[in-house]
């Protein structure tokens, strides 16, 4: 092989570099903007929104922590989505797998020590409240995994409809067997779990959890499994192309169905997460549109681990300023919802957004979902 | 549609159907029983109907539609909007502002359909994840404009919900009336006139409800009676050779997509203009999905799919109907008491239909792809 010169490579690094990055930060530079424009639409200040929108989410220490604590289940859930699309599945069931998680982990967090009759030391109860939230997660994903590698149902479909069956639970229980009996207690949720199934803060004081590092670690890990391991080649194998993977003796069903579950344990972590180092308990709709979001997530970080680390703090960041600035400017935080939609929809679209700016294709397309035959 | 699935949707629906008629027998006639619950059925079967049509128009020409949902949700909204903004606004009255309402919600339909074509057919987005776009952006701009126009004191209504004009009311045909007569004929048994009044109460609907059986008749026809049938299916099956013909590929695409989202808008009327007077944000709950999975199980036909649409309907009635019987359902049949084991029904119906255990279906040979030409 011919011995490449550095100035080539560094270019080529730097081409791939730019097509990773630039697309997806023109698609959220145009959401801004085309959000701006429905901001003064409705008789909103655009700029005065978006200054109250960074105010809230970096402009102080705290308002930085609560980014960082906004961010960590959606780098969870966002991992998820990512990883499922590596091997070529589409997991919509975030939301679902997520939820189940943690009402599991908040019933280990606070039933264990009385069904035991005694206290349990942290490094006991914290790990085995974590592990049921994966154990919850994994097989909501294992599922819709092994009905589309064993009999070719849709994952579409199924994890759409194993998210309203998981919600249908979560609220039975929420409402009935688990639900908080402290008798000033109106709502639908479980009791505060145990101090020994807590995840600390990092700093006293501030909200910002250990889970927050935990996310940037498992990052890295599921990096390292898709890109450092075999079973990672084999699920991006599969993902590429399952019939090749198939003549080249990869179990397909075997890796499909390992996929969804693996893709379903780091959603249920997300949820884990949110009981064990934030809520300290599970109440009903506060995990409600976590699924969609992760699919924006997991594509505006083009479904790499690092991506979407970053479009996580990203969306992170805009649903926590959005609080401080519906408070500056009354301007709704439904608003957020509208620009990450049309963020979607410029990451989707690539096409527009290189259309606009004139930018050309570069790298092949990539395949994200296939049709109803897989 | 082969005689398995015919076969299976009879039998759950009987299934549904007994299972009530057990729950309620003591209190009320078993006939009378069956005749709601046929009634019911297709009362809310229809916007799962229309969403099934939709997804046959887009699917037979070749794009995949998951955007049902979104579709069927920002058309309640805007024709809820349409409505009550005739109705408060304007001053109309019930009949102009439901219509208004209607016409808005069929046309915000074909709007996130259009786009959904934009991006499907001439940007080559992948299918399934334009769709996804289709949904959330729907979520938050329902949910958006129904913060901003209810909640906020500087919008045109005052920052609260304005009172709606009332949603549409049945269509009475005289066929209970007439059934009567004929009993009269008989010497007026009792069993007969509860017939006629059970029968009576299947015909008793109101007019999306009609629109969407009609539409299904329709839709048939249009599939596979005329040449635009013949070629929208061309053009899902084989698209090079519709082309190779002189069939416009992408405007059929286009057209067919448009249609979809319409028919999806009508079913997203039912929610705000037929069923309750109220929009709520995410009220479709799923429905759309539910009638992707009717569209795939009626093999992506107008009636199968009109079928499958019914069977998820009477799971849907089985909870409804069962609500009435509440106080003399016995104990060993308190699970069908628990509305939220209840309420499983179609999302497990769902998933085991598509697993192919009751029959195989095949898609639209070029369904889910773009047209390079």
């Amino acid at each position: 092989m011919q011995k490449k010169d550095i100035r080539t490579v560094l270019k080529e690094t730097l081409l791939a570099a730019k097509d990773a990055v630039l697309v997806p930060l023109l698609a959220v530079f145009t959401a801004i903007i085309l959000g701006g424009v429905i901001i003064a639409a409705v008789g909103g200040n655009p700029f005065a929104a978006y200054s109250g929108l960074f105010e809230g989410a970096f402009g102080s220490v705290k308002a930085l922590s609560e980014t960082a604590v906004w961010a960590s289940p959606y780098i969870f859930a966002g991992l998820a989505v990512s990883l499922a699309f590596k091997g070529g599945l589409f997991n919509i069931g975030a939301e679902g797998q997520l939820a189940l998680g943690a009402v599991s982990s908040a019933w280990i967090g606070y039933a264990l020590p009385g069904m035991l009759g005694f206290d349990l030391p942290i490094y006991i109860h914290l790990p085995l409240t974590v592990f049921a939230g994966l154990l919850f997660g994994l097989i909501w994903g294992a599922i819709p995994g092994a009905l589309k590698a064993y009999t070719g149902a849709h994952e579409v479909i199924n994890t759409i409809m194993m998210n309203y069956i998981a919600l249908n639970m979560v609220s039975f229980l929420l409402n009935g067997p688990m639900k908080d009996k402290d008798p000033n207690n109106v709502i639908a949720r479980t009791p505060q779990i145990a101090m020994s199934a807590r995840i600390p803060v990092i700093f006293e004081g501030l909200r910002v959890h250990w889970g927050f590092i935990l996310a940037l670690v498992v990052a890295f890990m599921v990096w390292w499994l898709l890109w450092k391991t075999t079973l990672g080649f084999e699920i991006r194998t599969v993902g590429l192309n399952p019939e090749a993977a198939k003549y080249a003796g990869i179990n397909v069903k075997r890796i499909m169905t390992l996929t969804m579950a693996l893709s379903g344990m780091l959603a249920g972590l997300a949820g884990t997460i949110e009981v064990t180092a934030l809520n300290y308990r599970h109440e009903l709709g506060f995990s409600s549109g976590y699924g969609f979001d992760a699919i924006a997530i997991a594509l505006l970080g083009k479904t790499h681990p690092f991506g979407v680390v970053i479009a996580a703090i990203l969306f992170a960041a805009m649903r926590n300023g959005a609080t401080r600035m519906q408070f500056l400017t009354q301007i709704p935080v439904d608003i957020i919802s509208v620009i990450q939609a049309l963020i979607l929809l410029f990451v989707a679209a690539d096409a527009i957004v290189r259309y606009i700016y004139r930018i050309r294709q570069s790298g092949d397309k990539v395949v994200l979902t296939r049709g109803w035959r897989g | 549609m082969d005689w398995r699935r015919f076969g299976f949707i009879a039998l759950i629906i009987a299934l549904l159907f007994g299972a009530v008629v057990l729950v309620g027998m003591s209190s009320e006639s078993p006939i009378l029983i069956i005749g709601s619950m046929m009634a019911t059925t297709i009362a809310v079967a229809t916007p799962l109907t229309l969403g099934a049509l939709s997804g046959v128009f887009c699917e037979r020409s070749g794009v995949v539609n998951i955007g049902i949902e979104g579709m069927m949700l920002a058309a309640a909204f805007f024709g809820w909007l349409g409505s009550i903004y005739m109705n408060t606004v304007f001053g109309f009255s019930m009949w102009p502002s439901l219509i208004v309402g209607v016409l808005s919600a069929i046309l915000a339909g074909g709007m996130f359909a259009l786009l959904h074509a934009v991006l499907s057919i001439t940007y080559k987005v992948d299918q399934i994840i334009g769709g996804t776009v289709i949904n959330i952006l729907a979520v938050g701009v329902t949910g958006f404009l129904n913060r901003q126009l209810f909640f906020d004191k500087s919008s045109i209504f005052g920052g609260q919900v304005p009172h709606a004009p009332g949603v549409l009311p049945i269509i009475h045909l005289p066929i209970k009336e007439a059934l009567e007569g004929l009993c009269g004929m008989f010497g007026n048994s009792p069993s007969c006139i509860i017939t006629a009044d059970a029968v009576g109460k299947i015909f008793d609907q109101k007019p999306i409800a009609i629109a969407a059986i009609v539409l299904v008749a329709v839709s048939h026809y249009v599939l596979f009676n005329t040449r635009w049938g013949l070629r929208t299916r061309a053009v899902g099956e084989h698209p090079k050779a519709a082309d190779t013909v002189g069939i416009n590929v992408v405007w059929m695409r286009y057209a067919n997509v448009v249609i979809g989202g319409m028919l999806a808008g009508l079913g997203g009327a039912y929610f705000t203009l037929e069923s309750v007077p109220q929009f709520q944000p995410l009220m479709t709950n799923g429905r759309g999905f539910i009638s992707l999975a009717a569209m795939i199980f009626g093999n992506w036909t107008p009636v199968g799919a009109w079928a499958a649409s019914l069977v998820f309907g009477a799971s849907q009635a089985l909870q409804i109907n069962l609500q009435f019987f509440r106080t003399s359902i016995p104990p060993e049949w308190a699970f069908f008491q628990n509305s939220y084991a209840v309420g499983q029904i179609p999302y497990i119906l769902t998933m085991i239909i598509l697993t192919g255990i009751i029959g195989k279906t095949s898609a639209p040979a070029a369904d889910g792809t773009a047209y390079d030409k």
